[in-house]
């Protein structure tokens, strides 16, 4: 991890209060949703930065479909740079977003890379089915709200934010 | 929301007050109950949106506001230029330009009850709708550029609709300003199977009737009568309008700090009016608006198509067009004097009443259309744009009923089946892919769009002209 990156790190009581993070403090699973009154909130955790974007990730597919209606049957490769890992997280699901929405895809595994404030990934997932994967809601971006990137109390690595649908 | 954060300053507005960085006071119009309802956040993001520079006037929030992101959803905030007035690509939103129109037709019920599962039917099969859909129109990048800088009268031009269409649309259907020449490849690209289509989550095309007539005479206005069928679309400026949000919310929020700008909240990202950043911004999103104006316009050509198979003899006229998540530069009158200002609307309806220079002559004397629309299930509304409005809320009213409950907890109350079978037997046909999605958008998870109408009126922001129950819902 590069000293720049290292400065932009916070760390988080991950004991906010939503529902999702309760269920995680007695589960430990590796992603959840928590409540936004418009939109959808997504959690990813991991033992490292990289693991808790897979799984932040996997937390925003299953806005639009349980993961495991999907395979891994096509590869994407997808990169992307900035200034600090929160904003890297949004630009992360931003660039996924972005695939979803030109290769008509859905993704279900995901094997990210940091380095040097440069992320590289690949996404595995299928061509939309709409019979099969029955999508529930189109994304339109991940913002800023409740934006957080940081250790929990527990050690563990969280990457959240609201994704617009 | 806490009651003790406001001050009550009329019966149905509450003011907090200017304090601290505040540089304007915030308004919310609301009923005691919509306040209680109200998440407290839209207290703190609308305090935030009152510490912008150049703001104007007031932070307004609407009766159906709700936490958004930066800005509340519902939120009304303008900036005036001369004074360091910023614009905010968080103030517009991901689906910029995003709106309501409304289409009248000579049919009844009775002739849509003939009808009715076959006309839902051919309008699923006809209206490209939800994830894995594409439209049938591929612009390469000169006609994206067309339609770009053209909206709804580029897509008139190619066959979509007809000349008549374009009065009844914000700007004529044409929203002067636009840089599509700054529009980035990556929005180029999102949107290049996405001309007409209706996208999913709260977007829909309803097929409604006439309910209940509150007010005749401008009912007449608006050739709306008694047991009429009308179609409503839902629907914004899709992929591209999706990209330049999230382009422009990251580069805004990275310059802030360039600019000078002290940002409250990240998600306010802002840029000044007169900034080379704030100038490109305002032309890539006109251009947003443009393509909005263009994708409502193929989905009533479509809707139109589907209609006539029906009812050759039918006659289908378009309302009105309304955008509820723009900036638009607009002359308002404050402290009486007239100035020129950047008006955000996000989740809110410009509402001019009568005598505005920006209607059609044929509306001029009556007001604006104000289109509402309702949650699956529940009624929409028809409200016209009232003078006393201006002074009110800078010509702004509410744009829908606003969600009570989240889709999480929405799909985990209901299922797609019930709430579908529910509304059949209220008569009213859902066509949607996911059954997932009928749930997450389910009427209970929405506030009760009578009330926030009733007192959008009682506030002074707009009137109701009619009410429209929904017959036939296509969503994605």
């Amino acid at each position: 991890m590069p000293s720049n990156l290292w400065g932009a790190i916070k760390h988080y009581d991950a004991d906010d209060g939503s529902v999702a993070v309760r269920n995680v403090a007695t589960n430990s699973k590796p992603w959840t949703h928590f409540p936004h009154q418009g939109d959808v909130g997504i959690r990813g955790y991991g033992a490292s930065v990289s693991e808790a974007f897979e799984n932040a990730a996997r937390a925003m597919t299953s806005v639009v479909t349980p993961i495991a209606s999907l395979s891994a049957n096509e590869a994407c490769r997808i990169r992307c740079q900035a200034p600090n890992l929160e904003i890297l997280f949004v630009d992360w699901l931003n660039a996924i977003i972005y695939e979803m929405a030109t290769r008509q895809m859905l993704f279900r595994d995901f094997h990210v890379d940091i380095q040097g404030g440069a992320l590289s990934a690949e996404a595995y997932g299928d061509r939309v089915d709409v019979r099969q994967h029955e999508p529930a809601v189109e994304l339109k971006g991940a913002t800023m709200t409740e934006l957080k990137v940081g250790r929990g109390k527990d050690g563990r690595w969280i990457a959240q934010c609201v994704v617009d649908v | 929301m806490d009651r003790s954060l406001l001050e009550k300053v009329g019966p149905f507005s509450w003011c907090i007050p200017q304090t601290g960085s505040m540089r304007v006071p915030a308004v919310i119009f609301a009923d005691g109950a919509l306040i209680d309802e109200m998440d407290d956040k839209v207290q703190q993001q609308l305090s935030n949106v009152a510490r912008l520079p150049g703001i104007a006037k007031a932070a307004f929030a609407m009766p159906d506001a709700h936490w958004g992101y930066g800005f509340p959803i519902g939120g009304v905030a303008a900036f005036d230029p001369k004074q360091g007035g910023v614009v905010s690509a968080g103030g517009v939103g991901f689906d910029i330009s995003c709106g309501v129109r409304l289409l009248t037709t000579t049919l009844t019920t009775l002739d849509i009850a003939q009808v009715n599962e076959a006309l839902a039917h051919e309008l699923s099969r006809g209206i490209p709708a939800g994830i894995g859909s594409r439209g049938r129109i591929v612009l390469d990048d000169d006609e994206m550029t067309q339609m770009l800088l053209g909206g709804a009268r580029w897509a008139v031009e190619q066959g979509y609709g007809r000349h008549a269409d374009l009065d009844r649309i914000e700007e004529r259907g044409v929203m002067s300003g636009a840089e599509p020449n700054d529009v980035s490849e990556k929005a180029r690209e999102r949107q290049r199977h996405e001309m007409g289509t209706l996208g999913s989550g709260n977007h829909y095309l309803e097929v409604q009737r006439v309910d209940h007539i509150f007010d005749a005479d401008v009912g007449r206005a608006f050739d709306l009568s008694m047991d009429q069928v009308v179609v409503m679309i839902h629907c914004g400026s899709r992929g591209l309008g999706h990209q330049v949000g999230t382009e422009y919310l990251r580069e805004m929020a990275l310059a802030a700090e360039e600019c000078g700008l002290s940002l409250p909240d990240r998600e306010l990202a802002c840029a000044p009016i007169e900034s080379e950043l704030g100038k490109r911004y305002l032309g890539v999103m006109r251009a947003g608006i443009n393509c909005a104006f263009a994708n409502r316009q193929i989905l009533t050509h479509l809707a139109r198509r589907v209609f006539e198979r029906f009812f050759p003899n039918a006659d289908i006229d378009l309302l009105y067009d309304v955008s509820h998540n723009t900036c638009k530069e607009e002359r308002h009158e404050i402290d009486g004097q007239m100035r020129e200002l950047f008006v955000h609307r996000k989740g809110a309806t410009r509402a001019f009443g009568p005598g505005s220079r920006d209607l059609p002559m044929d509306l001029a004397g009556v007001g604006q259309p104000v289109l509402i629309g309702g949650s699956m299930g529940t009624e929409s509304y028809v409200l016209v744009g009232d003078k006393r409005s201006e002074q009110v809320a800078l010509s702004s009213a509410c744009h829908g009923a606003g969600r009570s409950m989240s889709r999480h907890q929405a799909a985990r109350t209901w299922t797609g089946g019930s709430v579908k079978q529910e509304l059949a037997e209220r008569g009213i046909i859902i066509k949607s892919p996911s059954k997932r999605g009928i749930a997450e958008e389910a009427p209970g998870a929405y506030k009760d769009v009578g009330r926030i109408v009733r007192v959008a009126e009682d506030a002074g922001l707009a009137r109701r002209v009619a009410r429209l129950k929904p017959m036939i819902c296509i969503k994605g």
